[in-house]
């Protein structure tokens, strides 16, 4: 089982970073298995190509612009997974989507993709999150560890963290 | 009959550009280039510690990440004149090249051969036929028989399959599209190889940087790497014996593929070195330093004045006053505002928006407009490579006499290197500046090795921030061209922080003397067969690998690229 969390968006354009923030808290307080990878992706495109290879799973934790009221939690599966990437949902749609148009037409495509994120308050300059957004974070996070858990690759909780939830 | 043609946005670029022409008569009559993004980044860094700068700045782009950060480094350490380690400079040689080719394979096989290549045409070619041309171009171990059926067979049943995928937005059938069946599929081949072998490249930024697409190892006044030769957390001689097979696989595809593949397209696309040349004054500027100093270089940059190479004048050092007082930015066609109606130089350079809606003969872009002495500057691989030539660059003059005489003999007339000033000299270039990084790839690698051999491990001189003010530039010599970061340090803290970025240079709005920018000036005269279809707008704009992500903005419209058309 080869698994990926990946946390995207600008850390610099407030809620925009908030997929990157979640993994951030997520590292802090969970150690994985074996086969699971986190990476902060940011606004990359094709580096991401190699570690998104050929995965059984990819979870990625983002900014969703899906018309909600802001600081609703989003979570994306199946068939509304390609909808978000081709409608650039995302607010930096064209690298990963492009990584994973390329992985479709290399037969390397994640076997499952899940998108798990939160309607942003404000995508002004500024390396903080709002505070509405902040005060998700660490359901996502909590979120992230429950959808590895229901996959066999339940993270364990660092000792000594007081927990995100 | 003039009619005008907006597209918004550019696809297969990162970031949000605008591009607008009139056309007549079947030709681009006059064009306007507009950056659609607010970049603001200049604002956040006001107030911080100048050693945190280059991991912000490396946010700034999805794309050029590692450039960023090194220019942001540079530019503290030009203002502390602080020197850093031979070992440093290696490290940081190796990430910067690596990133380069890497960067330069994605955008020509990735981003910018659909323009040249029609996917559906490859459907109809001869596998055989195909490898038995690839063959005679090439000695590249995949262009075989089985490979060129394999290739042909994937791509059929992704399209039978109903999802064109990665290829939804190519103008597939278009008149413009000009190559035979059997080169299509071979460039498909190329494609889905090229896929591959950039994650050689990226594996390199990533050992070395620590990680990717962020790198972690750089520090101002060095790198964090520690070397040992005996010890597996740093950076160790299996490692290193790792990035040297990299290096030589990156070697092989680039000179036996990548280089003859621009030149076959070169060859079939002749008439394209008639148009695009726009602003034909190109600046470069030096990189790969080879001394603690930065003021010997391995790759010679300086400035061209209208295709004049015999009249260049070279840009020496990291200090040179040649470079740091020929710049300035105009605002007079951007949405800023300046507290004084004259173009002002990065130090002096303000931020501050004044959105006016789009306006032809006004405002109409988010990017400033930078001059060298008052005057368009081109940047890029073409700026870097004839900058090298002028400069007597022996490895740059051998890739492109390379490059000219294979094509001459596949379009079976003499091109010669006034070609390259031309959208398919873009192209044409940046393969050949590729070559030439990828040797020197193997040579920093040398260098840093028999460096750790003499008992130097040393990655690291600690900055002291001086009482009071200075001012420093950092250059880089980054894939899309020069890009410089400016900085003013007040008692250890940043005062004033300016990016003059690559696509800023090129994709600029016109400056105070109302001149086009670069991409402007290159759209004049491209034949547009069909206004609903622009293509051959795609083809020039595209040449410069457009690169304006300087921030992000949220859409929710289709991601398909919408092009209207106005009769005017």
């Amino acid at each position: 089982m080869k698994a990926v969390v990946l946390g995207v968006g600008n850390t610099i354009l407030a809620d925009e970073g908030v997929g990157v923030r979640v993994i951030e808290a997520f590292e802090r307080d969970y150690a994985v298995p074996d086969g699971v990878a986190v990476i902060d992706g940011g606004t990359a495109g094709m580096e991401l190509l190699e570690p998104l290879s050929r995965l059984d799973f990819l979870l990625v934790v983002d900014a969703i612009a899906a018309g909600k009221a802001p600081g609703e939690l989003v979570k994306l599966v199946g068939t509304e997974v390609p909808v978000f990437f081709r409608r650039n949902l995302s607010p930096h749609g064209i690298g990963l989507s492009d990584v994973l148009a390329a992985l479709e037409f290399t037969g390397d495509s994640p076997k499952e993709t899940v998108v798990i994120g939160v309607q942003p308050v404000s995508m002004e300059l500024s390396t903080e999150l709002t505070r509405g957004i902040a005060a998700r974070v660490p359901e996502l996070v909590a979120q992230v560890a429950d959808e590895l858990s229901a996959r066999g690759l339940a993270p364990i909780q660092k000792v000594g963290v007081g927990g995100t939830a | 009959m003039s009619k005008r043609i907006t597209i918004d946005p550019i696809t297969r670029i990162e970031g949000h550009l605008r591009i607008d022409c009139d056309v007549d008569g079947g030709r681009v009559k006059k064009a306007w280039s507009s950056g659609q993004m607010w970049r603001g980044v200049e604002l956040i860094l006001l107030g911080r510690d100048p050693r945190d700068a280059w991991t912000i700045t490396q946010r700034i782009c999805g794309v050029c990440t590692t450039v960023h950060a090194i220019a942001s480094v540079r530019a503290v350490e030009n203002a502390l004149k602080l020197e850093i380690p031979l070992n440093a400079q290696y490290i940081r040689n190796l990430i910067i090249l690596a990133h380069a080719v890497h960067d330069h394979i994605v955008h020509f096989y990735h981003l910018s051969a659909l323009d040249w290549v029609d996917v559906t045409s490859a459907l109809k070619a001869d596998p055989d036929k195909t490898a038995a041309l690839a063959e005679s171009l090439s000695s590249w171990k995949l262009n075989g028989k089985h490979e060129m059926r394999a290739v042909k067979e994937r791509l059929a049943g992704f399209v039978n399959g109903g999802q064109l995928g990665i290829f939804t937005n190519g103008y597939w059938g278009h008149p413009a599209m000009k190559l035979p069946p059997e080169v299509n599929l071979l460039a498909v081949a190329h494609y889905l190889q090229a896929l591959d072998v950039q994650r050689k490249a990226n594996k390199i930024v990533s050992i070395l940087g620590s990680k990717t697409p962020h790198i972690q190892n750089l520090a101002v006044g060095g790198v964090a790497n520690a070397i040992a030769t005996d010890s597996q957390s740093v950076l160790t001689v299996e490692r290193l014996m790792a990035i040297k097979g990299w290096i030589d696989e990156l070697d092989d595809f680039v000179k036996n593929v990548y280089l003859v593949d621009v030149a076959a397209v070169g060859a079939f696309y002749a008439d394209w070195t008639k148009y695009g040349a726009g602003i034909t004054n190109y600046l470069s500027v030096p990189d790969i330093p080879l001394d603690t100093k930065g003021t010997q270089f391995a790759l010679p940059g300086g400035f061209i004045e209208n295709k004049n190479l015999l009249g260049q004048k070279q840009i020496k050092s990291f200090d040179d006053d040649f470079w740091g007082k020929g710049v300035e930015e105009s605002v007079k066609h951007s949405w800023y505002d300046y507290s004084t109606q004259q173009p002002l130089h990065p130090y002096q350079g303000e931020t501050k928006p004044n959105y006016t809606d789009f306006q032809d003969g006004g405002k109409y872009s988010w990017l400033k407009s930078p001059t060298f002495y008052g005057k368009p500057a081109q940047v890029g691989p073409l700026a870097r490579v004839l900058n090298m030539v002028s400069a007597g660059h022996e490895p740059t003059k051998k890739y492109a006499d390379t490059a000219l005489k294979l094509v001459s003999s596949l379009a079976k007339t003499q091109v010669g290197i006034d070609a390259l000033h031309s959208t398919i000299g873009r192209h044409a270039a940046r393969a050949v500046g590729c070559a030439v990084q990828v040797d020197e790839l193997a040579n920093q690698w040398n260098l840093l090795m028999a460096n750790i051999a003499k008992g130097d491990t040393k990655t690291f001189n600690q900055p002291v921030f001086p009482k009071g003010e200075v001012m420093g530039v950092g250059f880089h010599e980054a894939p899309r061209g020069v890009l410089s970061h400016w900085v003013v340090i007040d008692d250890g803290k940043i005062k004033n922080y300016q990016c003059v970025v690559p696509s800023t240079w090129n994709a600029c709005p016109r400056n105070e003397k109302d001149e086009a920018g670069p991409y402007e000036a290159s759209l004049l005269d491209n034949p547009i067969a069909d206004p609903e279809k622009p293509l051959e707008v795609l083809r020039t704009i595209h040449s410069f690998d457009p690169c304006i992500a300087c921030a992000i903005h949220l859409t929710d419209k289709e991601n398909d690229t919408s092009v209207s058309v106005k009769v005017l």
